[in-house]
């Protein structure tokens, strides 16, 4: 168990990368704590495998360093980092048992075959597959093959952190939260650092105490579930985590206030000082209809059972709110007002609010 | 019980129709002259098993089928390990692959009786490129029209050269599926060279491998035409396998009769041996 740094870590895939664009990574700084649960949380394509690949030593990053309790392992190979990693598919060695597959990770580092057995059959208990420890691990079913790549990582008791890439991507649905909280509950039992790698919010939100959100090579955001949710640093946050995201208004600053279709905006605090993009951002949660407000027309309504989503049209602006109750009807004109404590403005996609002091 | 369409019939009957005049009704021909003696005229009479009894009781057939178990055995032990050592050693992307995969496949296009041509010539101790090099150069004296174990070496260099590739290139096509994750995953649970070859590699080649040790054995089994080419079976006898053998029989001196009782020997070992190798290959699949 270690804590993790990430220092100016950098990377390109390319020989010789020219500009920002160049790079699957920007410039990335981290701690990670020991025994914390991560989340890497971000769309295709944004750098989170890569990041995932550098810190088990797949992949040498082109800048920067890596420290695992501040020793330097950037230069060492993944089987002298002591980390174990779960893959997108099941990668298990067919032709072994169960038995032997969890076992395989000791038996290559020369642990005797007494502490092999008990080891082994603590994780299996833990996992749940001790009835299946003696059959061949080909026959197994895509769930329980992933239980065995992951008791793999489990089994050796000086990981420095486990990585799970995707790791529920060939899960049926219905399995799949099954084995979400039995990782939950692993976690909270054996205490090793883990980063979870996704693109899907509610696998990253439910697993971990910290969420790194990337886009585009960057770290936009880190925080606790909650953060994100709240207060989220960049639109994209904002966008990308809740269903329906935040809703992002073009908006206009003068005389320190914001104004969006014509009419005055209250945010959350004063707005800090700079020029550039502006937007307004609030959550569909925190939109209410009422007698007056942004005039809007209803565009579309769905029933979500406890509340609706209802769909609205300010200008050429779309707006999602989220009501409990009766719902108005379709080209209804309605009154939309924003929560001013959940209201913040963005310039040039970051939030530019600071909470609290009055605007 | 689920209905059958029976008119499913009308579309195997072509192939079933072509299958039997260019394999079952040539075959049973041969059933027919296995049992039957002649003396000419075309006149036949009825000889019962008697030819089958004196094939399996002629010391000249066993002779021939040792040599012929011999040679066999001999490329298999040669050409499966290697293509899988040739294999493994291939890189698995990048501009060397496609060198590499058009030079392993380059023997398997030269028509057969060409290989014996070739590898004759090449041989040849006072004017082929191998048979000077060892003779003048090296000083070792090679003639392999003179010295059967000189024609032994030869002939199985030959179709190791010739039929590696075939080894190498299944196996290479098993290798290249494994995805990348596997040898990730051995890394990071400090698997050896030997463990990553044993555990990941060798299983899934293991199919590809049960076609190549097969196609190997079967078409080794029923040589002709480059050992015929090369060596026309000497000298002497000591490079007469089964098929260079039957034929001696069958069309230089024409006995109908025992070649056709050889033949369907032949056959029934092949197929026999095929079928234990398959069954053998294949048998951990199913537990």
């Amino acid at each position: 168990m270690a804590k993790i740094t990430l220092d100016k870590l950098r990377h390109s895939y390319m020989a010789a990368p020219r500009g920002a664009e160049d790079y699957a990574l920007k410039e990335i700084n981290l701690d990670w704590q020991d025994g914390g649960a991560y989340a890497l949380l971000g769309p295709s394509g944004c750098g989170k495998s890569t990041l995932l690949n550098i810190i088990s030593g797949l992949l040498q990053p082109s800048e920067g360093r890596i420290l695992f309790d501040g020793k330097d392992v950037t230069a060492l190979p993944p089987d002298q980092r002591n980390i174990a990693q779960v893959f997108q598919f099941p990668v298990i060695y067919d032709t072994m048992t169960v038995f032997d597959n969890l076992a395989f990770p000791l038996r290559n580092r020369g642990v005797d075959e007494g502490r092999v057995r008990s080891r082994v059959g603590e994780i299996a208990a833990m996992l749940e597959v001790t009835e299946m420890l003696n059959v061949r691990a080909a026959h197994l079913s895509p769930d329980n093959k992933q239980k065995i790549s992951m008791g793999r990582g489990l089994v050796r008791e000086d990981v420095n952190v486990i990585m799970f890439d995707e790791p529920l991507t060939v899960i049926d649905p219905h399995l799949k939260w099954k084995l979400r909280s039995k990782l939950k509950e692993l976690h909270q039992r054996v205490k090793v650092t883990m980063i979870y790698v996704t693109h899907d919010q509610t696998e990253a939100l439910t697993f971990a105490d910290q969420v790194v959100v990337m886009q585009e090579g960057e770290v936009v955001q880190i925080g606790t579930p909650v953060d994100l949710f709240e207060r989220p640093a960049h639109t994209f946050v904002g966008h990308f985590i809740g269903s329906p995201g935040m809703n992002v208004l073009p908006a206009e600053v003068r005389d320190g206030a914001a104004f969006f279709a014509g009419s005055r905006v209250a945010l959350e605090g004063a707005i800090d000082a700079g020029e550039g993009r502006h937007e307004i951002g609030v959550r569909p949660e925190f939109v209410r209809l009422a007698a007056e407000g942004v005039p809007a027309t209803v565009r579309k309504v769905m029933d979500m059972g406890r509340h609706s989503v209802v769909e609205a049209v300010a200008g050429t602006t779309r707006i999602s709110a989220i009501v409990e109750g009766p719902a108005p009807g379709q080209g209804e004109t309605v009154h939309l007002a924003f929560r001013p404590d959940q209201t913040r403005l963005y310039r040039n996609g970051w939030i530019a609010t600071s909470k609290g002091r009055a605007a | 019980m689920r209905k059958v369409n029976q008119r499913g019939w009308f579309f195997v009957l072509p192939v079933l129709i072509l299958v039997a005049f260019n394999a079952l009704v040539p075959m049973m021909t041969v059933v027919n002259y296995s049992v039957q003696e002649t003396f000419g005229n075309n006149q036949f009479f009825w000889h019962g098993l008697g030819w089958f009894q004196d094939i399996l009781r002629s010391e000249r057939f066993h002779a021939s089928l040792g040599r012929q178990a011999l040679f066999t055995f001999m490329i298999l032990a040669i050409e499966v390990p290697l293509g899988v050592i040739i294999a493994l050693s291939m890189p698995r992307k990048g501009f060397w692959v496609p060198v590499c995969l058009v030079t392993m496949a380059l023997p398997l296009l030269i028509p057969w009786n060409v290989i014996g041509a070739m590898w004759n010539i090449f041989t040849l101790p006072d004017i082929g490129l191998l048979g000077y090099f060892m003779n003048h150069v090296l000083g070792v004296n090679y003639n392999m029209t003179q010295d059967p174990v000189a024609a032994w070496i030869t002939v199985i260099v030959m179709d190791v050269w010739h039929w590696t590739s075939l080894v190498v290139l299944l196996c290479y096509a098993g290798l290249v599926s494994i995805p990348d994750a596997y040898y990730q995953a051995a890394k990071i649970d400090g698997a050896s060279n030997w463990s990553v070859f044993r555990y990941i590699q060798l299983p899934k080649m293991k199919q590809v491998l049960t076609i190549a040790v097969l196609l190997r054995f079967m078409d080794s089994f029923n040589v002709y035409t480059e050992p015929f080419v090369l060596t026309g079976g000497g000298p002497g006898n000591a490079t007469t396998l089964l098929s260079i053998d039957l034929v001696k029989i069958a069309l230089g001196q024409f006995d109908l009769g025992p070649a056709a009782a050889m033949s369907l020997i032949y056959f029934a070992i092949t197929l026999f041996v095929s079928w234990l190798f398959y069954t053998l290959m294949t048998r951990n699949d199913t537990q």
